[in-house]
């Protein structure tokens, strides 16, 4: 056996399973990083409400969720609810840790954003008659759903690498996928290397679509995009690992 | 002439500060009132209490007859959509075309349907000499425009007085001109308007009375004849010295 057969790594490359596996990451990664997006964007609101019951509940989530490892977080949910009667399928689980987990960092990151609208915007509106429910969606929202794009997209970059763990529940994703085709050939090298190829592909076309959103954004406000899209994937743009 | 705003004895404290310390003030209908005083002495702080963005401490203010000084948020709000303001840093929002900004009220507080809404902001930018910066953002505009803008945006509400707070002492002085010349024609039809500024010719050609604020107190108030006829205290004449150097 040779240590390296382009020939095997190709036909992993183009075979159903891998391809398939690659869809199931983009596909928890997908709904996770949505419903932390719902959830950051609803507690970061309501961080601004004077309620010290909401804000407190809010307070216990992230510290609960921020201060503990999110790997811990998953197999808890696979291992844990069915204790309480909750039975669901693994990739639910996946969905709910890696949901909650993004959604505390999501909620520092909104919250970021809406703290970067100044208040004299706030002071306008609310002179112009607006309540504060308006003022948050239709003055204050908006513009710091601007700001947070660039942060949001490296949050996707992590989440389409962070799914990984999912393997752990025996999620069928890419790194689970690879893992079970090599223990039957030991043939490590090509399927892991199959994985790492889908991975970079995925992140970017991720990267382009983010290019393609900051610019359009730029583009809406008349002004001509500054940077270039390759100085755009640069090094630090290539988000984070957790 | 029937009095429109009525601040009596108005006291604000931040803290342990006395920001206003009992401020009388009436502005009538149809009359412009400009407000003059170092900086510190209370000015901002006195319109932003007229229009309820800041509470008072005590005293009371009657608007359109009724006292308006306590009332709860939502009331609040109602009394404000009758009071447009304008900043000193226009505080457009950034996300918004012109137009947008104009429309924005009348769409989410009046309810009004977007085409017409859309048809009063080209109206207003038309009256404040801007018919062809509708699309424009605003870090498109200029400052002078920014805030001709943002007078239009507050007239869309349809106000019955309007607050300026220092509205061009952010602007470069090649574009103040523009600016007061808006708000001096809004004076001229009928706009009853109390103006934060330290632009004397403003106050000389448009105000029918000025006070003056010091240490948060009316130290001196009358009419723009007297104030400028230089028949004023000698702390007022002092001051108008000053800011005219």
């Amino acid at each position: 056996m040779s240590i390296f057969s382009p020939h095997v790594m190709l036909g992993y490359l183009l075979s159903f399973g891998f391809l398939h596996a690659a869809l199931m990451t983009v596909w928890i990664s997908l709904a996770s990083l949505f419903a932390g997006m719902l959830i950051g964007l609803l507690l970061a609101a309501g961080q601004e409400v004077p309620s010290r019951i909401i804000r407190g509940a809010i307070m216990g989530y992230l510290w609960l969720f921020r201060g503990t490892p999110v790997l811990l977080q998953l197999v808890f949910a696979f291992n844990v609810l069915p204790v309480f009667g909750i039975v669901l399928p693994a990739y639910a689980c996946a969905v709910l840790a890696l949901g909650l987990n993004e959604g505390a960092y999501m909620t520092e990151i909104m919250r970021s954003g809406i703290r970067a609208v100044g208040p004299g915007q706030r002071l306008a509106a609310r002179a112009l008659g607006l309540e504060d429910r308006q003022i948050m969606l239709w003055v204050v929202l908006p513009q710091a759903l601007r700001i947070v794009i660039p942060p949001i997209g490296n949050q996707f970059n992590g989440m389409l690498k962070l799914s990984a763990l999912v393997s752990v529940i025996g999620v069928q994703e890419l790194l689970l996928t690879a893992d079970q085709t090599a223990s039957m050939n030991f043939r490590y090298l090509e399927t892991l290397t199959v994985a790492g190829i889908y991975y970079l592909a995925m992140t970017t076309i991720l990267m382009v679509i983010q290019v393609f959103i900051e610019r359009a954004c730029q583009r809406r406000r008349g002004r001509m995009p500054t940077a270039s899209p390759f100085k755009l994937l640069s090094p630090a743009n290539l988000g984070t690992v957790r | 002439m029937t009095v429109l705003l009525e601040g009596i004895a108005v006291w604000k404290t931040y803290g342990n500060d006395d920001v206003l310390k009992g401020v009388d003030l009436k502005v009538h209908q149809g009359e412009c009132l400009v407000v003059i005083g170092p900086s510190g002495s209370g000015k901002s702080t006195l319109l932003k209490c007229l229009n309820l963005l800041e509470p008072i401490s005590s005293g009371s203010i009657r608007f359109e007859g009724e006292e308006i000084a306590h009332l709860r948020r939502g009331e609040a709000a109602a009394v404000r959509r009758r009071i447009g303001m304008v900043f000193q840093n226009f505080e457009l929002f950034q996300h918004l075309s012109a137009e947008d900004n104009i429309a924005l009220a009348p769409i989410h507080v009046q309810k009004e349907q977007p085409a017409p809404a859309r048809q009063l902001a080209r109206d207003l930018l038309r009256k404040v000499h801007l018919p062809d910066k509708a699309e424009m953002f605003p870090d498109e505009l200029s400052g002078g425009q920014q805030q001709r803008v943002a007078i239009a945006r507050a007239l869309a509400m349809q106000p019955a007085l309007m607050l300026y707070d220092e509205p061009t002492s952010a602007l470069d002085p090649e574009t103040v001109g523009e600016v007061l010349d808006v708000m001096q024609e809004l004076a001229d039809d009928g706009m009853t308007s109390i103006v934060v500024t330290h632009e004397m010719s403003f106050a000389q050609r448009a105000a029918d009375r000025v006070i003056f604020l010091d240490g948060g107190k009316i130290a001196h108030s009358g009419s723009t004849e007297e104030f400028f006829s230089g028949d004023v205290p000698e702390r007022v004449a002092r001051f108008l010295g000053r800011i005219r150097a």
